[in-house]
């Protein structure tokens, strides 16, 4: 059973998104995701600066089985990266909702994030896919 | 549902993520493949690949059968257990598949053969069989076990029985002992020493077991292709099929063209790409950038495409990505690959990559 914490917002495409105190939405893939891929090797993310809109390719995930787009759950600015997982690829499979974290993004549409699926509607998404 | 070897609840005991592979339900890993391939490496792991398909061949015909049959020459198993790989050619000189022939007695041969390939290979195997005094047996009641690993041997020695033991501990590279109702052979397709185990269907839960109480973990079909890559084996199928000959596919060293009278199915056509020297010439990459290879990514020397991956990993034990492609002409040094639309530096390189634990680099 993958664990999908219930304070986060995610999209279909099994990205997670985290409201910061800043107001800067931190971005990773769900545990789901990650134990579909298997171990991760190489890690691509996106340039800090760079404008994004919600569903556009964002940055790679890589594992030793294939490789995957990541999705930008919403649209803004990316504002940083997590070094970590350049250097630790299988930080996102250690970790994937904490240190296992892509990017953040400063949303130019705030209201985007809310209509992102809870916690129990993606649960439900991604037990539909194991099967 | 797929088909399911003997090990399936096996498998699901030790929490395998099962795909399917060629219509079987078969274990991708048990948690980490990487960690699975360093267990191979460093001690020993074990690989349930009993999808494989066995087929005996008796008669009395059936050594001047696999004489034309195989690309490699069936006079060389002098000895019985003895073993080799082969190439079985189309008229063409494509590869139908790869396997391993063992040598019992002169009317009494066995081949492994791919899992996917199963049903065209016994069309053809029994096509060519007509009218000759060759039965063709499948041995779908026979499972397949293989232990690899630098430990592995040992690891297995501590729980065979007294004979069993002693007929394993001589065995040199490529030769099998027949004991009682299970065949030891010391091959593999790792680059690691080891052993790959025939037994009875019934019987191989319970080795199964002895083997993890031994020491050996179960490894999945995702280290077996990292591993095979490594050690610069061919994958049927992905390296190598119907449309490519073995002299393009670093294959050549399997085809044996002494005696020069032995008319083998596929002779002819290799024989005038041989002639001609190859075209295209099999080796292997090293990516130097980050990033994974992956098969059809183009390779470009000098700007100009000269052929395409065939397949290609993340190798774990070098931290970099390797693969095997198939290039125009007899290019050495340095290319880029196309990977997302940038082109990556690599270096070319001659198989394998890793051999007995230790880079090849």
């Amino acid at each position: 059973m993958t664990k999908t914490p219930g304070n986060l917002r995610y999209a279909k495409s099994h990205e997670w998104a985290q409201r910061l105190d800043n107001g800067n939405v931190r971005v990773g893939i769900t545990d789901h995701a990650q134990g579909q891929l298997g171990d991760m090797v190489f890690i691509e993310l996106p340039e800090v600066g760079r404008q994004v809109a919600a569903g556009e390719e964002c940055a790679v995930v890589e594992s030793v089985k294939a490789a995957s787009d990541v999705y930008a759950p919403v649209s803004g600015t990316v504002t940083g990266t997590n070094s970590t997982v350049a250097d630790a690829p299988e930080t996102v499979n250690q970790a994937p909702y904490s240190d296992g974290w892509l990017f953040e993004i400063a949303p130019s549409n705030p209201g985007e994030l809310d209509k992102l699926l809870d916690a129990h509607a993606y649960a439900a998404v991604a037990e539909s896919e194991s099967h | 549902m797929g088909k399911r070897t003997p090990l399936y609840q096996e498998h699901l005991d030790a929490g395998a993520r099962i795909v399917d592979f060629g219509g079987w339900e078969m274990p991708l890993h048990y948690g980490s493949q990487i960690d699975e391939h360093h267990q191979v490496r460093r001690d020993a792991g074990m690989f349930d690949v009993s999808h494989m398909t066995i087929v005996d061949l008796e008669g009395a015909d059936v050594k001047s059968f696999l004489r034309g049959l195989l690309a490699n020459n069936i006079d060389r198993l002098k000895v019985s257990g003895k073993a080799f790989y082969s190439c079985m050619l189309n008229d063409h000189g494509g590869v139908i598949d790869d396997l391993i022939t063992y040598y019992f007695d002169d009317r009494h041969y066995r081949l492994v053969v791919n899992a996917a390939t199963r049903d065209k290979d016994l069309a053809w195997i029994i096509g060519q069989a007509k009218n000759r005094d060759v039965i063709v047996n499948e041995r779908a009641d026979t499972a397949m076990i293989a232990v690899q690993g630098p430990t592995a041997r040992e690891r297995v020695h501590g729980i065979l029985d007294e004979a069993q033991r002693a007929a394993t501990a001589l065995l040199t590279p490529f030769s099998a002992a027949r004991i009682r109702d299970m065949i030891i052979a010391r091959t593999g397709y790792t680059g690691e020493d080891g052993y790959e185990i025939m037994l009875p269907a019934t019987q191989a839960s319970a080795f199964w077991r002895k083997l993890l109480k031994a020491g050996v973990k179960p490894a999945g079909l995702g280290a077996r292709d990292t591993l095979r890559l490594e050690a610069g084996m061919n994958l049927y199928g992905t390296d190598m099929d119907e449309t490519t000959h073995p002299l393009e596919s670093g294959l050549g060293w399997t085809v044996a063209w002494d005696p020069t009278d032995r008319e083998f199915i596929g002779r002819r056509s290799l024989e005038i790409s041989r002639q001609r020297g190859p075209q295209r010439t099999f080796v292997g990459l090293v990516l130097n950038d980050k990033g994974v290879l992956r098969s059809h990514q183009q390779v470009f020397v000098n700007g100009e495409v000269v052929g395409e991956i065939t397949s290609g990993t993340f190798s774990p034990t070098l931290g970099k990505s390797i693969a095997l492609a198939r290039i125009a002409g007899q290019v050495k040094g340095d290319c880029e690959v196309e990977i997302r639309g940038k082109r990556l530096d690599a270096t070319i390189i001659k198989p394998p990559f890793v051999r007995a634990g230790q880079s090849c680099l």
